[in-house]
């Protein structure tokens, strides 16, 4: 690729232009030829094409990655692909964009897309309708790059919907089992409450800027600073009503507090789903569009302190429901959750590389906690209850072995000052972030929540790994005999995603957070003037290093103590006054999903109820439709009845026509008169 | 003076070569022994295809014409020639359905084309009537003719009552158009319709008087019992079922589309000076017209007399536009009737595709689950379904809107309730056309049909592709129509 002065065109050579569309373009292509011949080519051959097309785009990435995001080349690629509407000022063009965050998001994309695929062929091996499968994961994949690729609101929008309509089919994908249709509906229903302020902020934006370009919107935000606009009847500031309403979709897709409750249930589509869009991609476009959207965000102190508020709130919340989750799926999904919020705590007190790098971390750290369940459950002949399992260690060593370098870089072990696995680096990245943070009430409960996270984080990780694979057995005889390790196309994906997760942070730290900041970023994440936070991260006393890694410590002691020292404790603890209450807490999700049926559900059924039964049945059917097929039932006997085929009625009724209309035709004229005359006499002016 | 020489060169040829066939088939077919009719048959349709060449020929070359002859009695114009051409693809496509049902159920004789033909120039002297007395010679030549052919199948004594029935009230019907012809020469002292117009125009204070509205209320009550507009209706279930099936198509076909050619004309040309009285009429028949023929047809079994209340009910919408008393209107109504055609002779074509091991079966259960054993002939029925139910993108939708429109565009509040009215009607209306629709394609099968005879494919094919492919290329029609509404105004 060149290194000549082109280095500010925006227009890459042909050879990169066309990679580009090839990245974005192979898993639409897999996912068009899977899903609409996948019965004909058979589930073999669309296996083979969707891996193999992932693969390649995976690959891809990867070059592009060097290019934009290691490379001293050109800080932003636009490849314009076609108009896409045009109606009055508003004028949308399809391009791919490509800087250093979507190179970032390109290779978290593809490369855990690209092993789910191939993970999937051992996972699905049984499944009968493995080519429908295929296709709805490369055309979430493609959804999902159109996402991050995107150029404008709308393009991001379209990416927006098309992963949430991906992910609610692959969530209901066994649509035979009611529980699957149930949490598709609640994830997209969920969803649709984010999208519904998500597209009042791409509207808000219009109306404000006229336009939904990123860059001629990100050029103008400053000039808004200060602004008012009327929202809901109020004035409020321009920047932090729009900043809000666009969060609000951030919070909806990616599970934030309040709007979480459809991230755990979403665990009843298959695992590799689970861990391709509810924990390494999709869920974390929110945090991709907080970080896309910072020019925005900066320009709102308001709106960055209640992303630090949501943040810090759902990393503490999801991690006290994780710690007594029994389903091992849950553990992991309540663990994202948990981790989502801390990704959204660094972009909210300015620390979008250190959002980023979590996120990047993340993905192959959880990833491969997921596939590594999923290679348990499919040991265990699809058991999920940890409760039913234990000593699964020397059964399935590989999966162990595995799942413990996730739970390792989850917990974020490592030594200040020396290394440690991915999680370790990007999560005390955040907590010393959050603590740095301006003196400012928000930042303060930020950093306290995330540390006592950290410390529940270590405990419900460590804990699923004693429960799942250590101490005696609780499984049944046959199936912990017929346990069986996964097949290599389930472990090689697992092994690389190991390796992910085992250096991705010492490798990368120095370009994502540390001195290799400007030069990997480029500009694509954007810091205000007074944000000095990358500045102020390098004078953090000692004891705040240190503080996430005595958290994780003791989370480990406490869980060892409890699930391999003294097994009989959890039981006895649970039983104590006081902490009973705060148990049955935990575990109802506090309770979230009860209120929101009594406050949410409820009323909507009883509002539901009576539109259908008074409503539509009283109503519309009563005197609507039915009430009017009835009458002309009647009608239609009445002048059957009448057709009686006698010619004398036939001619009766001829005549009576004439007369009929006869009469009524000679009487207008006359009763005309008749009518003034007596308006006349009645007011008294007749003649 | 005239002689024969000059009018075989004049206007009137294709009346004339009409009239002069008629009398040489017949002579050929009591002289040469063709008792099955078959060449009688053949020949006329050729007659047919003869008169509408001239009427065609004289049309493009002279796109403008306005003939006349018989001092005005006899007019042929834009509008007339268009109507001529509709009667002559109704007469012609009802010729070309019987053949293979008269040879079916027997009792072909070589007379059932003849009165065709005779009942054809007809309804041709009641398109190009200029006056009263024009007018009623048309109306009975054609009416004599159809008395005839619905009791043609003479051992039959469904075919024999329909004959009878309609013959009944066909003389009451003539009976109050005569009554209502004389009151207005009474009282406008002419039989000449522009003459008619004049007088009524200069009527004191251009309020016409009683009589001439009394006579005008008569002569169309008896012009309504030709178009079955109810409450002059009652003949139309009973005739359409009782007379053999070909000849209710043309009755469909034909006569119906001549008798509004003639509606229209005394309506537009004698007295539409006065329109807003007459309307009242017309609006108060379209009214009742497409209720009832909506709401009695959802009882039938019989399809021929569901075909009646359907024909009933269009009748209704067709006089939408007529009661607009616009050009456009009328246009709608001549657009209407060529759509309408099609869909008839179509429909009837399925219909007479419905036989097993050669005989005519007329229920609508007959036609269940004929999508699993016919699909090309229940996806054709279908589609006339949906076009007569007025279904977007299928010609009858067009037809509906073509009259709608124009009453919506006189503003007037009588003509939003008539066209809410119509709309309101097509609902209604269209739920049992849905329902042979639903019959055919969802329940379980019923016997096959024998394969359909070659005349009735061709004109199944020819009628459903028009109505299928009608919105693709609307222009020639509406072009036409809109010349032929011209011409009146």
């Amino acid at each position: 690729m060149g290194t000549g002065p082109d280095a500010e065109s925006l227009e890459p050579k042909a050879f990169a232009n066309t990679m580009y569309q090839a990245i974005l373009f192979l898993p639409l292509a897999g996912a068009i030829i899977t899903g609409f011949f996948g019965r004909a080519l058979g589930a073999r051959a669309s296996e083979l094409i969707t891996c193999a097309f992932m693969l390649v785009a995976a690959v891809l990435s990867w070059i592009a990655f060097s290019q934009i995001a290691l490379a001293h080349e050109a800080a932003t690629v636009k490849i314009p692909l076609f108009r896409w509407l045009t109606s009055g000022d508003l004028d949308v063009n399809w391009s791919i964009r490509v800087d250093a965050l979507t190179a970032v998001m390109l290779v978290v994309v593809n490369t855990v897309s690209s092993l789910v695929h191939v993970y999937s062929i051992g996972y699905m091996h049984e499944d009968p309708h493995r080519p429908r499968f295929f296709a709805y994961l490369s055309l979430f994949t493609f959804a999902m790059l159109a996402l991050v690729t995107s150029d404008t609101f709308l393009q991001m929008f379209f990416g927006w919907e098309g992963v949430g309509l991906m992910s609610y089919l692959l969530i209901g994908f066994w649509y035979e089992k009611p529980s699957a249709n149930a949490a598709a509906m609640k994830a997209f229903i969920v969803n649709r409450v984010g999208d519904f302020g998500f597209a009042l902020g791409i509207f808000g934006v219009f109306a404000v800027f006229r336009t939904i370009d990123f860059d001629t919107v990100f050029a103008a935000a400053p000039s808004k600073t200060g602004h008012f606009m009327t929202f809901l009847g109020g004035q409020y500031d321009t920047m932090t009503v729009l900043c809000l309403l666009l969060f609000m979709g951030a919070m909806g897709k990616s599970a934030q507090f309040m709007l979480h409750t459809w991230l755990p249930d979403a665990m009843e589509g298959p695992t590799p789903v689970s861990a391709l869009i509810h924990a390494a991609t999709m869920v974390t476009a929110g945090v991709f569009m907080v970080a896309r959207l910072s020019p925005l965000f900066e320009q709102s102190q308001t709106a960055l302190n209640f992303v630090v508020l949501i943040g810090a709130t759902t990393a503490f919340f999801a991690a006290t429901v994780g710690l007594v989750q029994n389903d091992i799926k849950r553990v992991i999904a309540y663990s994202t959750c948990s981790q989502l919020g801390y990704m959204f705590v660094a972009c909210g007190v300015g620390a979008y590389g250190a959002g980023i790098f979590h996120l990047f971390t993340h993905a192959f750290f959880k990833a491969l906690l997921f596939l590594g369940a999923g290679s348990v459950i499919h040991a265990m002949h699809h058991e999920q209850d940890m409760r039913n399992m234990g000593g699964l260690s020397g059964k399935i060593p590989w999966t162990w072995g595995l799942m413990l370098v996730g739970t390792l870089a989850l917990t974020g072990v490592g030594i200040p000052g020396f290394g440690g696995m991915a999680g370790f680096y990007s999560k005390d990245a955040i907590i010393d972030a959050a603590f740095v943070a301006h003196a400012n009430v928000a930042h303060v409960y930020a950093f306290d929540l995330l540390v006592a996270a950290a410390f529940m984080t270590s405990f419900y990780s460590w804990r699923l790994m004693f429960m799942t694979f250590h101490g005696q057995t609780r499984a049944d005889r046959d199936t912990y005999d017929h346990a069986h390790e996964s097949p290599m196309v389930m472990l090689v994906p697992l092994i690389v995603l190991a390796l992910g997760a085992i250096g991705a942070g010492a490798l990368f730290e120095g370009f994502f957070i540390g001195e290799g900041y400007a030069e990997f970023w480029k500009g694509a994440l954007f810091a205000g003037s007074g944000n000095t936070i990358r500045e102020d991260v390098r004078h953090i006393p000692l004891w705040t290093s240190w503080a996430p890694v005595v958290a994780m410590a003791s989370g480990f002691a406490l869980a060892w103590v409890m699930y391999i020292a003294r097994p009989a404790w959890p039981a006895a603890i649970v039983a104590l006054p006081g902490v009973n209450g705060i148990y049955y807490f935990l575990l109802n999700k506090w309770y979230f999903d009860q209120l929101y049926h009594w406050v949410f559900v409820v009323p909507a059924l009883w509002l539901g109820r009576l539109l259908w039964k008074g409503g539509d049945g009283a109503i519309i059917d009563g005197l609507g439709p039915d009430g009017i097929a009835a009458s002309v039932q009647r009608v239609m006997r009445s002048a059957v009845k009448l057709q009686s085929g006698f010619v004398y009625h036939y001619a009766f009724v001829m005549l009576i026509g004439v007369t009929l209309i006869a009469t009524v035709f000679a009487m207008p004229a006359d009763f005309r008169h008749y009518v003034s005359d007596a308006l006349s006499h009645l007011f008294g002016r007749g003649a | 003076m005239l002689t024969l020489l000059d009018l075989l060169h004049g206007p009137l040829k294709p009346e004339i070569l009409l009239v002069v066939s008629a009398m040489f088939l017949l002579m050929y077919g009591v002289f040469h022994h063709d008792p099955r009719g078959g060449n009688v048959s053949w020949l006329s349709v050729g007659v047919l295809a003869l008169v509408a060449f001239l009427i065609a020929y004289r049309a493009w070359n002279h796109p403008g014409a306005f003939d006349s002859s018989f001092e005005g009695a006899w007019v042929n114009d834009g509008f007339a020639r268009f109507m001529k051409m509709l009667v002559l693809i109704g007469a012609a496509g009802a010729l070309l359905l019987s053949f293979a049902y008269f040879r079916d159920v027997g009792g072909m004789r070589f007379e059932y084309p003849i009165l065709v033909l005779l009942s054809t120039a007809g309804m041709f002297m009641m398109i190009s009537a200029g006056d009263l007395i024009a007018l009623y010679l048309g109306l009975e030549m054609q009416s004599l003719a159809l008395y005839v052919l619905a009791a043609i199948r003479r051992n039959d004594v469904r075919s024999s009552e329909a004959g009878l029935k309609y013959f009944v009230l066909g003389a009451l019907s003539s009976g109050m158009l005569l009554y209502g012809a004389s009151l207005l020469y009474g009282f406008t002292g002419s039989t000449h319709f522009r003459d008619i117009a004049q007088a009524a125009h200069g009527m004191a204070g251009n309020v016409p008087n009683v009589g001439f509205l009394f006579g005008l209320v008569f002569l169309l009550a008896g012009l309504a019992f030709k178009i079955s507009a109810v409450p002059f209706h009652m003949w139309v279930p009973d005739v359409y079922q009782g007379a053999p099936t070909p000849v209710t198509a043309f009755f469909a076909a034909a006569p119906k589309i001549a008798a509004f050619a003639l509606l229209i004309r005394v309506l537009e040309t004698s007295v539409p000076g006065i329109s807003s009285q007459w309307q009242q009429i017309i609006v108060f028949m379209s009214i009742a017209s497409m209720i009832l023929g909506s709401v009695a047809a959802i009882g039938q079994h019989n399809i021929k007399r569901l075909m009646a209340y359907s024909s009933i009910g269009h009748g209704g919408f067709a006089l939408v536009g007529l009661a607009a008393g616009t050009e456009d209107g009328v246009q709608g109504v001549l657009v209407y009737l060529a759509i309408y055609l099609a869909m008839t002779l179509g429909t009837f074509a399925c219909i007479l595709a419905m036989r097993r091991k050669g005989q005519y079966v007329e229920e609508i259960h007959q036609l269940a689950g004929l999508s699993r054993t016919n699909l090309p002939l229940a996806s054709l029925l279908a589609a006339l379904m949906f076009s007569l139910a007025g279904i977007p993108p299928l010609a009858g939708f067009w037809a509906k809107f073509f009259v709608i429109i124009p009453a919506i565009r006189t503003g007037q509040t009588g003509m939003y309730i008539l066209a809410v009215i119509a709309v309101l009607a097509s609902v209604v209306g269209a739920y049992y056309y849905l329902r042979i629709i639903k019959i055919m394609f969802f329940d379980e099968p019923a016997e096959a049909f024998q394969p359909m005879p070659r005349p009735v494919r061709f004109v199944l094919g020819l009628a459903a592709a028009f109505v299928i492919l009608f919105s693709l290329y609307p222009a020639p029609l509406l072009d036409a129509a809109a010349r032929a509404a011209h011409s009146l105004f």
